[in-house]
């Protein structure tokens, strides 16, 4: 009964993640659908992508990015139909064009502006610590070189 | 009976917590010292009322006492022992116990230890120490008690999460929360400095230890959980960029500013007001971890104690906290005169860049964990912010970090020259360059990931050994002499190389794994060798396996490299009845230069199963990496300088203000 049981269940779990018949023939083919699979999101998953993902709808999407490859689209034209019928919350990268470009410059922008202040705060600590500005600096700098 | 005991002391711990928050704060400020001194008693009063309902609960797991709701849903009689003792922090109410006893503890240990400590100093970091303990005791009464009864107990439990039950995952918790609370210690120091308008290097000596040693269980804790996932979710991930574990990596990241900018406060008495202003940050950043894992508010995988009320609760102690310490930041930040001056080639300014750079990393984690929830609230979209985003906004910035990070290590204080700092690293450099070119021209069609991370954990691991034998003045004097000055070096100088390099090795594991790992999907047969890489496979049995708490498939697959046997490999399949949850628990055959990992999916046909064969490279140098940075860090709390004793004799006796 016990034995049963384990077998019942087992046949029950759900898919492991790639399964051997979804792997297309051509590596290339197939590397591209790998690489594209790690850019779309599990549906019903917390947070997974299809590429690892178990659930039924992940390998429902494998199977529709290989279709679509073996058809003949390019990489970008895959990831948009997946975005036309699923929505963008598929793509774990979010599209610049889609109104995320803060999302994307926040790094850049947060650097630049601490970079500025911590610039700021020193020259001006500088300033107040030996009472000369920049240029007088600079002055004295070449003038104790010069001796 | 014993329950209520437990229950009854968190009840006594909160009123002990209230009285500690108050009365020293009140005597340090009038300089009554029978208030000051009884906020050590407090604390030890406290810590012990919270170990004892620890104990309580932890004795409710162990006996199996089903009339006690927690244990009835996370526990079962057939559970190891093992896993009902860690069953304990398996969950919402247990962990937040847990969280609460290591900052009781730290508050402590302050009381135990922190006889140096000036005595309003001190007074006042017990008091604020305990108004987080005020908070989350309350937390913990109101929301999440963990005592309840059962009216009619189950005759057995529903068992712990199966994926919980594991070594691993069992230390991954509390070492992880004694990093998070760890950063309530510096963040307790802050505000005590800030209302008593004075930072000195003294203050920064006492603070240093304290973000050290969150740091370095932060780092220990990220680290098991990472390795828990290589072997058991069973692809080898290690790093998802989830919310939950972006909430724990986010503290990690200031901690690591924190810890360096308190260095500038100690050895050259500047940057003050900005090291207290990361001391909030760290805290309040674990205090948004938190909330992250406990609301619910972000989808992550670590689905957990999902409650708006909670949520809510935890959301105003995050506002209180944040709000009010920044507030108090923001009044006395002025007072806190930094009292010399650095040219723009010195350490502190690579410090200095060091901050930036670790700060804007943690914006851009802060940002992208956050993006989804403030996307659905302004414009209704539901999007996703996924790990193709963080690898591509996160890494540029950990890149320049590394760069700079050997020249900003070895300039001297105060005023150095670009130029001699140049050519003192020129070799190490030369030689780094050199070894990423070698390994370009070996490997055949790979990507250029590879190189280019194994020139940069050169340039670390060389780097922090050149800047050691710098130290000792290599060339300038006899080799003998160089060896005892590198043995006379301080600690705290060990410390930082072996950190450093650390920090490399783990470079060097993350670029191999992501550039050269090796993957097979098929069904195997059984008796059938296949080839992946340089290894032979055969699978040559499969099993079935009754455990303590779970049922299993167990294969067997040998490994051979040119007709040598190299391992037998044993993934499973498992099932665990109770929670009606199947899980997978790879094959793994660990080695410095590459690991095996294979694991086993379901029955097709007849004497065939999927299996899944990946040969990792160097993937073990991910988790040495992270122990060897950590050993760095604890080499540097062993500094002379932190010891007890030390600080003692160094600390001027506080003049009356």
């Amino acid at each position: 009964m016990k034995r049963l049981l384990l077998i019942l269940c087992l046949l029950a779990t759900p898919l492991a993640a790639v399964e051997p018949h979804e792997v297309l023939d051509d590596p290339v083919l197939e590397a591209r659908a790998r690489a594209l699979s790690k850019e779309l999101r599990c549906l019903v998953c917390q947070n997974e992508n299809i590429d690892s993902s178990d659930a039924q709808v992940a390998q429902d999407l494998r199977l529709l990015v290989r279709e679509r490859l073996v058809a003949g689209d390019t990489d970008d034209q895959v990831l948009d139909y997946i975005v036309y019928r699923y929505g963008e919350f598929v793509l774990l990268r979010p599209s610049w064009a889609r109104g995320n470009a803060i999302l994307w410059l926040i790094g850049p922008l947060a650097l630049l502006a601490g970079g500025a202040f911590a610039v700021g705060s020193l020259r001006r600590r500088k300033v107040a610590a030996t009472g000369l500005s920049e240029a007088e600096q600079a002055r004295l700098d070449a003038l104790t070189r010069e001796d | 009976m014993l329950a209520e005991t437990g229950h009854f002391a968190i009840v006594l711990a909160f009123t002990v917590a209230l009285a500690q928050a108050v009365v020293p704060l009140v005597g340090a400020q009038r300089n009554w010292p029978g208030w000051m001194a009884f906020g050590d008693a407090a604390a030890s009063a406290q810590f012990f009322l919270i170990a004892l309902s620890f104990g309580a609960l932890t004795y409710a797991f162990v006996v199996s006492d089903f009339s006690v709701a927690l244990v009835a849903s996370n526990s079962h009689s057939t559970k190891p022992m093992l896993y009902k003792v860690t069953g304990v922090w398996g969950n919402h109410e247990g962990s937040m116990l847990m969280w609460i006893l290591i900052l009781a503890l730290y508050g402590a240990l302050v009381a135990w230890f922190g006889r140096g400590l000036p005595e309003r100093l001190k007074a006042r970091v017990l008091s604020v120490q305990s108004m987080i303990a005020v908070a989350f005791l309350a937390f913990l009464l109101f929301t999440s008690n963990p005592f309840l009864r059962l009216g009619q107990p189950p005759l057995d439990g529903r068992d712990l999460n199966p994926l919980l039950q594991d070594p691993g995952l069992a230390f991954h918790p509390p070492f992880l929360y004694l990093g998070y609370v760890g950063l309530s210690m510096s963040f307790s120091f802050a505000v005590a400095a800030l209302i008593e308008g004075r930072v000195d290097a003294a203050w920064a000596r006492w603070v240093r230890p304290w973000t050290l040693l969150a740091w370095v269980t932060l780092t220990i804790g990220i680290g098991l959980g990472s390795w828990w996932a290589y072997y058991e979710l069973g692809w080898g991930g290690w790093w998802f960029w989830d919310p939950v574990e972006n909430a724990s990596f986010m503290p990690w990241l200031i901690a690591a500013a924190l810890l360096h900018s308190a260095i500038v406060v100690e050895k050259r008495d500047t940057l003050k007001s900005w090291t207290i202003l990361l001391a909030l940050l760290g805290f309040s950043f674990s205090l948004i971890g938190t909330f992250i894992v406990r609301s619910g508010v972000i989808t992550s995988v670590h689905a957990f104690a999902n409650d708006p009320e909670r949520g809510q609760f935890i959301l105003w102690i995050l506002c209180i906290a944040i709000g009010g310490s920044l507030t108090l930041y923001a009044a006395r930040a002025h007072t806190l005169r930094s009292n010399s001056v650095f040219s723009v080639v010195s350490r502190e300014s690579g410090l200095v860049v060091n901050n930036l750079l670790l700060m804007v990393a943690t914006v851009v984690v802060f940002v992208g964990t956050l993006w989804p929830l403030v996307a659905e609230i302004t414009t209704g979209r539901k999007i996703s912010v996924g790990p193709p985003f963080f690898d591509a906004a996160f890494t540029p910035f950990m890149i320049a970090l590394v760069m700079v990070l050997p020249f900003g290590a070895t300039l001297p204080w105060k005023r150095g020259q670009a130029r001699r700092t140049a050519r003192n690293l020129r070799g190490v450099a030369a030689l780094s360059i050199a070894l990423g070119l070698l390994v370009w021209s070996f490997q055949t069609g790979g990507r250029i990931l590879a190189p280019i991370g194994l020139t940069l954990a050169a340039w670390l691991v060389l780097g922090a050994g050149w800047d050691l034998l710098l130290r000792a003045r290599i060339g300038d004097v006899p080799l003998s002499n160089t060896l005892r000055r590198l043995q006379k070096l301080p600690r705290s100088d060990w410390g930082k190389a072996v950190a450093h390099g650390g920090l490399g090795l783990l470079i060097f594991g993350i670029s191999a794994i992501t550039a050269w790992e090796q993957e097979d999907i098929r069904v195997a047969k059984i008796g059938e060798p296949f080839q992946v890489g340089q290894y032979s496979f055969e699978l040559t049995r499969v099993d079935p396996v009754t455990g303590p708490n779970y049922q299993a498939e167990i294969a067997t697959v040998f490994a051979t490299k040119n007709g040598q046997p190299v391992a037998t490999l044993r993934p499973e399949r498992r099932f665990y009845p109770v929670a009606r949850m199947p899980t997978t628990e790879a094959g793994i055959d660990m080695g410095l230069t590459r690991d095996l990992y294979v694991v086993i999916g379901a029955k097709q046909g007849d004497n065939a199963w999927v299996v899944r064969t990946y040969v990792k490279p160097f993937a073990n140098w991910i988790w040495i990496g992270s122990i060897v940075m950590a050993l760095g860090g604890l080499l540097s709390l062993t500094d002379r300088r932190y010891r007890v004793g030390a600080a003692n004799r160094r600390l001027a006796p506080q003049p009356a203000e």
